[in-house]
C-alpha cells in the first residue's frame, strides 16, 4: 500500500486583519473591498518558504525517526534561491541522513500536488519521501493579491509503511493558461482579467481534472467524505461546488479567511487539515490548480488514529497567533519599503561559504557534540570537553539540539543592535539534559519573557546579504506555547 | 604560585588626554598629547626608553594594524614596539607587557601606551562586531551588541537574587549617579554632569533592563605609563607608585557552553582577583583596598565586580551600593575619576586611564577627588562579554 504516512503544517505566528490593508490602500483600489475580509498569516521578517517548510516538516516528523526518510521534495513559487537547491537546505536543517534524493518543484501553484505525485511514484519503489509545500508570496501594494495572499506550509510524508491515507489514483491536466505570470527577474506577478480566469480557468480546468479522475476510477462526488479544492476565489469555488453537485459539509475549508491563499502550499495544507479530523474509510478528493490541475484520490486507513492529535497541525497553529497591527510593520517585514537601517543594518560582513560547509550540521541542524566520557552535551561542537571536571579530548559524538526543548536562563531586548523587528531579543538557553546555547529569540514579545521559561528551536533566516546574493539560515529560540 | 612581580616595577610617569568626542584630534594627536605629559612627569627623555607596548582595539579604521602608529607619531628611535589587543582589556595588556619586560631585566625603562579614536567609526556605541568575534559571529552568535551582552547579566542577576526590575534598576542607578558626580570633579572626563537617580531610572532603554545612563561614554582618548625597575624609581621622582600585582584571566569557554556559569557574575574577574590578591599579599580586600577603578562599561558590570572582587558578599552588592560604600566618601571609593561611565571609554586607553587615576590618588594628586590616605588602589579592566571575557587586574601601592 502506498500513501501518506504522516502530515504536518506550519502557519506563521503573525496574522493581520485585512481591514488594516484596506484602511491604508482601499482608497487606491476600492474594488479590493470584496476581498478585504478576515485575516491573513504573515511570515515574519526572518521567515521564508524554506524556513516554513522546515517547520512544517518538523511537525510532520513528530515521534518519527528522521533516518527513515529517503528524500525531500520542496514545492513553492517563492523559493529564495534560484541557484542553490532550496530542498537541500530544508533537508540539512532536518538533519536527514546523507544519501537522500532532493528536488525543488516550482513555477506553478500546482507544484505542491505534482511533488506529491512524484513522491508517490518513488514510494511505489519503496522510498519514503517528505513533501513540503511552502509559499510566501507578496502581493503588490494596492492589489487584490495583497489581501488574499497568505503564508504557510504543509508537509506530507509519502511511503508504504504505516499508511494513514492510501493513495488510490490521480488524474492530471496541463494547460499553458496564462492567468498569472511572472518572469524570473520580477517580484510581483501580472494577471489577466479576473472574470476570464474564473470562467475559463477555475471553472473549466478544475472540473476537467476532478471529473476526469471520477470517470477514470468510476467514482461519484457523493463518494467523498471531503473534497479539497485549491481555489482561493470565493465566486469560483461556489460555482465549482454547484457544478460538482457537492454538499457544503463535503467541502474542505480553503483557509483563505484566516490564513490566506497559500499558493503551492494550499492543497497540501488543506489535506493536512482534513486528515486531522478524518475517519478510517473516508475517501478524500484533492484538486489543485495552476497551469492545469492535479486531482488525487485517497482513502483513510485505521492507522490515522495513531497520528491524529499528536501534531500541532493546522488547528494547533491557528490557535497560536499574534496580531500584526500596523501596515508599516507588514511593509518592513516584506521588504516593501526602504527603511533607515542605519550603519549597523548596512554593515554586513561577508559569509565564508567554506565555514558554512565545514561547520555544516552544526549550523544547519544545530548539531553539537556530547562527550562520551562525562555525557555533557555542548554547542558548538568541541574537541576538548567543556566540562571543567572532564576535559577529555576527541571523545565526542554528534548531539542534535534542534529537536530539544530548553529553558531561558537569560535574555535581553537590544535596541542598539539592528533588527527588522526591534528590539533584537536574544538570550542564553540551557537544556535539561545539559548543554547551553547563546541564541537569538523570535516570535516573542520581550514583556512576556521570564527567566526559566521553556523554549523550542525554530529554523530561521539569521541575516540577509542581498549585495552578495545570500541568505544566512540558523536556529532561533521561541517560547513554547 | 610563581613569585610574581610584586615590588619589582614602579610607575614613574603617566599621561592621559582629556577623553571625549574629540572630532578635531587624530589618534596621532592624542598619542603625542598623552606622551608629552608622561615624559615630563617622569623627567626622562625619549632616548631613555628601552621598549614600548601599544594597545588599540577597534581603532584600525584610524591607525591600522601593527605597532606602527605609536613610533610614527612619537618618532621613537627605532625602538622595539609591540602592538597588543585583547578587546577592552587591551590597555592593561600593554602595561603588563612593559612591566614584565622591566621585571625580567630585559628593559630598565619601558613605555605602555593605549590609544583609541572611536569617533571616526561612524557609530554611536561601539562599531558593529562584524567578524571581530570570528566567523561564529556571523554564523551562530546572536545579533548582539555590547549593551545587550551585559544586559543579560542584569536580567539573570535580578532573577537570581529576587530583585524586581524596579529594585534592580535603582541599585544600578545609584552606581551611575555616583560616577556622574565624580566625573563633575574631573576636568579630563568626557561627561561632566550630575544625573539624578530618578532620571537614570527613566532613561530610554538601550538593552533591557539597561537604559542610556547604565552605559558608559564612547570616547576618543589616549593614556600611557612609563615604568622602570623599582630599585631605580626614586632616581626619577620621590613618589613613584609600585606595582603590587598584575594578573589576567581569560575565559576557558565554559561560560558560553557549560551550565556551571550562572550568568550573574563574571568568572574571569573572580579568577583574576584571587590571583591578584595572592600576588599582592592582600587577604581581606574589603578592608585593605583603599580605592578601585573597575570596568564599569555598564552599571551591572560594576555591580557584579564588587562581588567578584570579594569587596561585597555574593548577592549583597546592592546593599553596599545603597549604603554609599563605593561613593567618593565611602569605605572603598570606586570610579573616583568618573570611571568608564563618565571619564569615557576609548577602548585601548581605558586600562591605562584607570591606572592613571590610581597613580594620582596614591600620590595624593587627585585634586577635588582626592581620597584620604590611600594605600592600595586596584584596577579592573574587562574585555569581551560576561560570557566570554578577558580580565586584567592590577594592584598598586605607594610604598615598597
Amino acid at each position: 500500500m502506498t500513501g501518506i504516512t504522516s502530515y504536518g503544517a506550519y502557519i506563521p505566528w503573525y496574522r493581520m486583519n485585512r481591514k488594516i490593508i484596506f484602511d491604508q490602500l482601499g482608497w487606491f483600489n476600492p474594488a479590493s473591498a470584496g476581498v478585504a475580509r478576515g485575516e491573513k498569516a504573515i511570515a515574519s521578517h526572518d521567515e521564508d518558504s524554506i524556513t516554513m517548510a522546515v517547520s512544517s516538516a518538523i511537525d510532520c516528523l513528530t515521534d518519527m525517526p528522521r533516518n527513515s526518510v529517503d528524500g525531500l521534495f520542496l514545492a513553492s513559487t517563492s523559493l529564495p534561491f534560484a541557484e542553490r537547491q532550496n530542498s537541500a537546505i530544508v533537508t540539512e536543517a532536518l538533519d536527514l541522513r546523507s544519501g537522500v534524493r532532493t528536488a525543488d518543484f516550482s513555477g506553478s501553484l500546482k507544484s505542491g500536488t505534482t511533488a506529491l505525485l512524484s513522491a508517490f511514484d518513488a514510494a511505489c519503489n519503496g522510498a519514503s519521501i517528505m513533501v513540503c509545500a511552502s509559499d510566501s508570496r507578496v502581493g503588490k501594494p494596492g492589489s487584490s493579491q495583497e489581501h488574499t495572499f497568505g503564508d504557510g506550509a504543509a508537509a506530507l510524508l509519502a511511503g508504504t509503511e504505516g499508511v494513514i491515507a492510501e493513495f488510490k489514483g490521480s488524474f492530471s491536466v496541463s494547460r499553458d493558461f496564462i492567468d498569472y505570470r511572472r518572469i524570473s527577474e520580477e517580484r510581483f506577478s501580472h494577471g489577466w482579467e479576473e472574470r476570464w480566469i474564473r470562467d475559463e480557468g477555475y471553472l473549466k480546468i478544475i472540473p476537467e481534472a476532478a471529473l476526469g479522475l471520477a470517470q477514470k476510477y468510476n467514482l461519484k462526488i457523493a463518494d467523498f467524505a471531503k473534497i479539497i479544492i485549491a481555489c482561493p476565489v470565493a465566486a469560483a469555488l461556489r460555482g465549482l461546488v454547484k457544478a460538482f453537485g457537492a454538499q457544503p459539509e463535503q467541502i474542505q475549508d480553503n483557509l483563505v479567511s484566516n490564513v490566506g491563499d497559500t499558493g503551492a502550499a494550499m492543497p497540501l495544507l488543506m489535506l493536512s487539515a482534513a486528515l486531522e479530523n478524518a475517519n478510517p474509510g473516508d475517501k478524500i478528493l484533492m484538486v489543485s490548480y495552476g497551469n492545469g490541475s492535479d486531482a488525487l484520490f485517497f482513502e483513510v486507513t485505521d492507522e490515522i488514529q495513531k497520528v491524529q492529535k499528536r501534531r500541532k497541525g493546522v488547528t494547533g497553529h491557528l490557535a497560536e497567533r499574534n496580531d500584526l497591527t500596523t501596515y508599516g510593520k507588514y511593509l518592513v517585514f516584506k521588504n516593501l519599503i526602504p527603511v533607515e537601517a542605519g550603519i549597523r543594518g548596512e554593515e554586513i560582513s561577508p559569509t565564508a561559504m567554506s565555514v558554512l560547509w565545514r561547520e555544516g550540521r552544526g549550523i544547519s541542524a544545530l548539531v553539537g557534540s556530547r562527550c562520551t566520557e562525562c555525557g555533557t552535551p555542548q554547542y558548538p561542537r568541541q574537541r576538548v570537553c567543556v566540562n571543567p571536571e572532564c576535559g577529555a579530548i576527541d571523545q565526542m559524538e554528534d548531539y542534535r539540539f534542534s529537536d530539544k526543548t530548553g529553558t531561558l536562563t537569560s535574555y535581553t531586548g537590544d535596541n542598539l543592535a539592528f533588527s527588522w523587528d526591534p528590539p533584537q531579543v536574544y538570550g542564553l538557553v540551557d537544556f535539561p539534559e545539559g548543554g547551553r546555547i547563546f541564541i537569538d529569540l523570535t516570535d516573542c514579545e520581550l514583556e512576556t519573557l521570564t527567566v526559566g521559561m521553556p523554549v523550542s528551536m525554530s529554523f530561521r533566516r539569521k541575516y540577509q546579504d542581498p549585495q552578495r546574493g545570500f541568505y544566512g539560515y540558523y536556529w532561533k529560540a521561541t517560547p513554547v506555547r | 604560585m610563581a613569585k610574581g612581580i610584586k615590588n619589582e616595577v614602579a610607575i614613574i610617569g603617566m599621561g592621559c588626554t582629556k577623553f571625549g568626542e574629540l572630532w578635531d584630534k587624530s589618534a596621532a594627536d592624542l598619542i603625542v598629547e598623552a606622551f608629552q605629559e608622561a615624559i615630563e612627569d617622569a623627567g626622562i627623555e625619549k632616548k631613555d626608553i628601552d621598549a614600548a607596548w601599544f594597545a588599540t582595539c577597534f581603532d584600525e579604521v584610524n591607525v591600522g594594524k601593527s605597532a606602527l602608529a605609536l613610533p610614527k607619531a612619537l618618532k621613537l628611535p627605532f625602538l622595539p614596539v609591540t602592538r597588543v589587543e585583547n578587546f577592552c582589556a587591551s590597555g592593561t595588556e600593554s602595561f603588563r607587557g612593559a612591566c614584565y619586560a622591566v621585571a625580567s631585566g630585559s628593559c630598565d625603562i619601558a613605555l605602555a601606551f593605549g590609544a583609541e579614536k572611536l569617533k571616526d567609526t561612524g557609530y554611536g556605541g561601539l562599531p558593529d562586531f562584524g567578524n571581530l568575534l570570528g566567523s561564529e559571529n556571523r554564523t551562530i552568535f546572536p545579533n548582539m551588541t555590547a549593551p545587550g551582552g551585559f544586559a543579560m547579566m542584569a536580567t539573570t542577576y535580578f532573577a537570581k537574587y529576587g530583585l524586581s526590575p524596579e529594585e534592580g534598576k535603582r541599585a544600578l542607578a545609584h552606581i551611575s549617579a555616583k560616577s556622574h558626580h565624580n566625573g563633575t570633579l574631573n576636568p579630563k572626563a568626557h561627561l561632566r554632569v550630575e544625573v539624578p537617580i530618578e532620571k537614570i531610572m527613566k532613561a530610554p532603554i538601550v538593552a533591557w533592563p539597561l537604559g542610556l545612563f547604565d552605559c558608559c561614554g564612547v570616547s576618543d582618548g589616549a593614556a600611557c605609563a612609563i615604568v622602570c625597575r623599582a630599585d631605580m624609581a626614586k632616581n626619577f621622582r620621590p613618589d613613584p607608585i609600585y606595582v603590587k600585582s598584575l594578573q589576567i584571566a581569560v575565559t576557558s569557554g565554559e561560560e558560553m557552553a557549560h551550565q556551571s556559569w550562572d550568568c550573574a557574575h563574571v568568572e574571569t574577574t573572580c579568577r583574576g582577583g584571587i590571583k591578584a590578591y595572592e600576588e599582592a599579599g592582600i587577604t581581606n580586600p574589603r578592608e585593605e583596598i583603599s580605592m578601585m577603578e573597575v570596568h564599569d562599561c555598564f552599571s551591572i558590570t560594576e555591580l557584579v565586580t564588587y562581588e567578584d572582587l570579594q569587596i561585597s558578599p555574593r548577592g549583597k552588592a546592592a546593599e553596599d551600593i545603597e549604603a554609599g560604600f563605593f561613593d567618593l566618601d565611602g569605605k572603598v571609593p570606586c570610579q573616583t575619576d568618573g570611571g568608564l561611565k563618565c571619564f569615557g571609554h576609548p577602548i585601548g586607553a581605558s586600562g591605562l586611564r584607570m591606572i592613571y587615576e590610581v597613580y594620582k590618588q596614591l600620590q595624593g594628586k587627585a585634586d577635588k577627588r582626592q581620597i584620604k590616605n590611600p594605600r592600595y588602589g586596584l584596577t579592573h579592566n574587562l574585555g569581551g562579554f560576561p560570557s566570554m571575557s578577558v580580565v586584567s587586574i592590577g594592584i598598586f601601592g605607594n610604598e615598597l
